[in-house]
């Protein structure tokens, strides 16, 4: 897949996050691209100053002094493109995730059908949905136009009717949106992106647009079985980026000096995982996530097509919202200490009044892990719900946020995907250290060679491979025998069910494991693949064979469930 | 690098600018003194909707054209009892406004209305004097006196006597505490663990609740309360940092003014203001760390704890947990040997 460079440009990334704002420098070393260095600063889209461009600033000088490089001229404006010295860059791209979360109101004909399509299309960016509409709701169109009124959307998500299908119905639709439009002075009336019947997409643009702005977009409904969300996705990113630069200060005056506008991080993280997953197996399918302080974006992709979805989750100010799907126990349960729950639960609030504290004790870095885990665990299942057709088999799976990525060993992060997202399957984990998926997404359309070779480098951290086997025997229970052929060794092992067991092999190592079953165990969760022999390759935690079966049960009693935490984390040396 | 800064000081200038959520009429002139619950401006919100379906309401035939039948326009003002549309005939059926309203729009034979609102009151926030009028929209109001700025609050605003209630940086706060003395006081405790503390606040009431930290159970419950509680630490069992302690101590008796708004993606902060008969200088709202500066450090095993900043290190510390992160030296109250904290804990004091 090795490429060589006629036109070798230097690429700048700003990645504008919530808590901080990183230029990512990309460039070409001995004739390919390679991702070079990360400088990292605070964002400032809030108070004080009101304008990203603090954030960038200060983020750029860090670059400069990392690289020896110079980006800003003696006015402190980037240099673009670059110049004959080497200074300056040849083109910037912009991703952001910062600002206020946007508010987003769904509206669909029929509840299940193309109300959920436009939900899920407004789950796979940054935002929340504040109000959902549909065509059976037993509200007065009255008491409609005032829920939508007290929830000040940002933009109304507007799906309906399969391609030539129904009108009369999406025409009332359009009425209650023309009644609610007319209710707010011009200047606060809200965007409107239609994705439904595209035989009324003319008409209703038509209509609305004397009233505000309207983007069509391809139906997300085109069949009653069918639901194509990523066209759609493409114009709501779009849409996105338009309405954050306007409300994020600085973001205009970037997005103008950026080769293409701005677009969301998750958008981004989105299009890489769908590139990739046509790139490996594709009957497996390749998952991203990233845990950001106020979201986490899960994309999981098969043969190209994406499932996107970003979940107002996080590791900081997101944190309290994990408790929305379960109680504070379910976060204590992974702490291989004895912490009260009254002070996680303290922890997990206070962690969103400052979202960049850093742990310092040994009990609040555990604590942060176990709000890793929760979150990793909440945003999956939530995932799952929306698509139940995915099967948690994707090799590899891709993950990056703060707590996995620079408060965690390669083990504790190991021992957290695994605990968080509960693969199944034989599978490969990889660390996006430096957050670079959702950058290499916005860069791909402009050159599309750097990230193909960004990612042939040592861009991600490979933590092993994991082959996760699913069983029904008692805790315990000898599960099965695994030889172990490397580098003119073997060895052989016994698995017990219950058990995580380091595989010794190094970094980069090939080796064959073979495994005979001594209960009846799954390993392919589609079972469609019954091989029971595998050559892996080591990663930094070499790999692992992780038997403690689908979902992963903690026991009840809580000094047992440490005790059983602690030899986990002993096991690959987390 | 910019740091993040809170302000506890002892007399300063401060301005704030006061907006009504829609424009409206703004009430205060430029010179005028004003307490923290003066109005200033005030602003008719968006009512209730109606939807009158005039083709329905008259039993027009679908050949019937239900404009001709309007007695109204769009942006008309009626009062209860209005004819919005009339039938033909002798016996012709009237439609009438069902309340004060305004007719929003036309369209299909249907007239949308909106009920008139009960007016949005914009207080002055702080007692001080205006010193600006935006027009429609709002005022500035200035004073000068003592500033503490919090990091969590429950959006309210209210002014009365402060009153002391702690000895100790770290006491608990509960029913029992609270007492009628306390009655239209703006109190300044220090830990509340349970809802039944903020309960008992608002059954007194209080006119305002500064809480050195609260646990995380009793948020929902201060989150409902309409006494305005404001947080200076955060969740979780914290002590008051010394800075606001001590100025909060010497301020007993004192006019406070308690504003409670707390908007973190914009950078609201819950504030206390207690003017003072003198004059202040304006503070900074932008600093960088550096050496000599007052910080608080806001995480365990130090949280809350007040020092001066020795240095910067350079580079990448290891903490003992194993975690890399940008640290500076600082020498704590009391302590004899400078400690590593994180940067990223640390807050500025001004």
């Amino acid at each position: 897949m090795t490429t060589s460079i006629v036109d070798a440009e230097s690429v700048l990334v700003l990645d504008i996050g919530s808590v901080q704002t990183r230029s990512l420098l990309f460039d070409t070393v001995d004739g390919q691209y390679r991702f070079i260095a990360a400088g990292v600063a605070p964002s400032t889209p809030g108070a004080p100053y009101f304008d990203v461009g603090e954030g960038v600033h200060q983020s750029l000088l860090k670059l400069q002094s990392i690289t020896a490089r110079t980006f800003l001229n003696r006015d402190s404006q980037l240099m673009l493109p670059a110049n004959p010295d080497g200074s300056g860059v040849d083109q910037l791209m912009v991703i952001f995730s910062a600002g206020p979360e946007l508010q987003f109101v769904t509206m669909g004909l029929l509840e299940d059908v193309s109300l959920e399509s436009a939900t899920h299309l407004a789950q796979t960016t940054f935002g929340r949905i504040v109000e959902e509409i549909g065509l059976n709701d037993r509200r007065r169109p009255e008491a409609q136009i005032d829920a939508i009124l007290a929830t000040r959307p940002d933009l109304i998500i507007f799906a309906g009717g399969t391609d030539k299908g129904a009108t009369r119905s999406i025409g009332k639709l359009v009425e209650l949106i023309l009644f609610y439009l007319q209710c707010l002075p011009e200047d606060s009336r809200p965007e409107i992106l239609y994705a439904g019947n595209s035989a009324l997409a003319n008409r209703i643009k038509e209509i609305l647009t004397r009233l505000t702005r309207l983007h069509p977009a391809p139906n997300i409904r085109p069949g009653i079985d069918q639901e194509d969300l990523g066209p759609a996705a493409d114009v709501l990113a779009q849409v996105v980026g338009k309405i954050r630069t306007r409300q994020i200060g600085g973001l205009e005056s970037l997005g103008k000096a950026a080769s293409v506008p701005p677009i969301p991080t998750s958008h981004g993280l989105g299009r890489m995982i769908a590139f990739l997953s046509k790139v490996y197996d594709r009957r497996k399918g390749v998952l991203g996530v990233d845990l950001g302080s106020s979201h986490t974006t899960v994309a999981a992709g098969i043969s190209g097509e994406l499932s996107l979805n970003t979940f107002p989750i996080g590791s900081g100010a997101g944190a309290p919202e994990i408790l929305k799907d379960a109680p504070v126990e379910d976060v204590v349960r992974w702490l291989p200490v004895h912490i009260p729950d009254d002070v996680v639960l303290d922890y997990l609030h206070q962690k969103s009044l400052y979202p960049a504290m850093v742990p310092v004790t040994a009990e609040t870095l555990a604590i942060e892990q176990a709000i890793a885990r929760q979150a990793l665990f909440t945003a999956m299942n939530r995932m799952l719900k929306i698509h139940p057709d995915l099967v948690m088999g994707f090799e590899p799976i891709l993950v990056s946020g703060t707590t996995l990525t620079q408060y965690s060993t390669p083990g504790q992060s190991l021992l957290a995907l695994l605990d968080g997202l509960q693969p199944m399957g034989v599978t490969t984990l990889l660390l996006d250290t430096n957050g670079l998926l959702p950058a290499l997404g916005a860069i791909a359309p402009q050159i599309a060679e750097l990230p193909v070779q960004v990612l042939e480098s040592s861009a991600f951290v490979n933590l092993g491979t994991a082959i996760c086997v699913s069983s029904d025997a008692r805790f315990g229970t000898p599960l099965m025998n695994v030889k172990l052929d490397y580098g003119g060794n073997q060895t052989q092992l016994e698995i017990r069910q219950g058990t995580i067991t380091s595989l010794p092999v190094r970094p980069g190592q090939t080796m064959n494991v073979h495994i005979s079953p001594l209960r009846r165990l799954s390993i392919d969760p589609t079972h469609r693949d019954r091989s029971r022999s595998f050559k892996i390759v080591g990663g930094v935690c070499g790999a692992v064979i992780d038997a403690r079966s689908r979902p992963l049960g903690l026991p009840k009693d809580a000094a047992r469930r440490r005790d059983l935490l602690k030899k986990w984390a002993l096991a690959v040396n987390a | 690098m910019t740091a993040p800064l809170t302000h506890i000081l002892p007399l300063t200038l401060i301005r704030r600018t006061r907006l009504l959520p829609a424009p409206g009429r703004v009430s205060a002139r430029v010179g005028q003194k004003v307490n923290a619950t003066d109005v200033v401006a005030e602003t008719r919100l968006a009512g209730a909707h109606q939807i009158i379906n005039v083709r329905r309401a008259l039993s027009l035939s679908q050949s019937d054209q239900p404009e001709r039948f309007l007695s109204c326009r769009a942006g008309d003002r009626l009062q209860k009892g209005d004819v919005i549309a009339e039938g033909g005939g002798l016996f012709s059926r009237l439609v009438r406004a069902p309340e004060n309203c305004r007719v929003v729009y036309i369209f299909n034979g249907q007239v949308l209305l909106e009920m008139e609102s009960q007016s949005h009151q914009l207080l002055a926030g702080i007692n001080g004097v205006v010193t600006e009028i935006i027009p429609d929209q709002g005022v500035v109001v200035e004073t000068s006196g003592a500033l503490i700025q919090g990091v969590w609050g429950n959006n309210h605003i209210d002014q009365g006597l402060l009153l002391v209630m702690v000895k100790e940086p770290l006491e608990e706060v509960n029913r029992g505490t609270l007492d009628v003395s306390m009655r239209g006081a703006v109190v300044f405790g220090s830990h509340v663990s349970s809802a039944d503390a903020i309960l008992a606040a608002g059954e007194l009431p209080l006119r305002g609740l500064i809480l050195g930290s609260m646990s995380a159970e009793a948020r929902l419950a201060a989150e409902t309360s309409q006494v305005p509680i404001m947080l200076l630490e955060g969740f979780g069992q914290l002590p008051i940092n010394s800075a606001a302690f001590k100025l909060l101590n010497t301020s007993e008796r004192r006019d406070a003014c308690i504003n409670t708004t707390w908007d973190p993606v914009i950078g609201v902060r819950p504030e206390l203001v207690i003017p003072l008969p003198a004059e202040g200088q304006m503070h900074h709202d932008i600093v960088a760390l550096a050496p000599e500066q007052r910080v608080r450090v806001i995480s365990a095993p130090h949280a809350s704890q007040v020092g001066k900043v020795v240095k910067l290190s350079a580079g990448i510390t290891q903490l003992q947990n194993g975690v890399r992160t940008p640290t500076a030296d600082i020498l704590l109250e009391g302590g004899s040997e400078p400690v590593s904290i994180p940067i990223a804990n640390l807050d500025v004091l001004e």
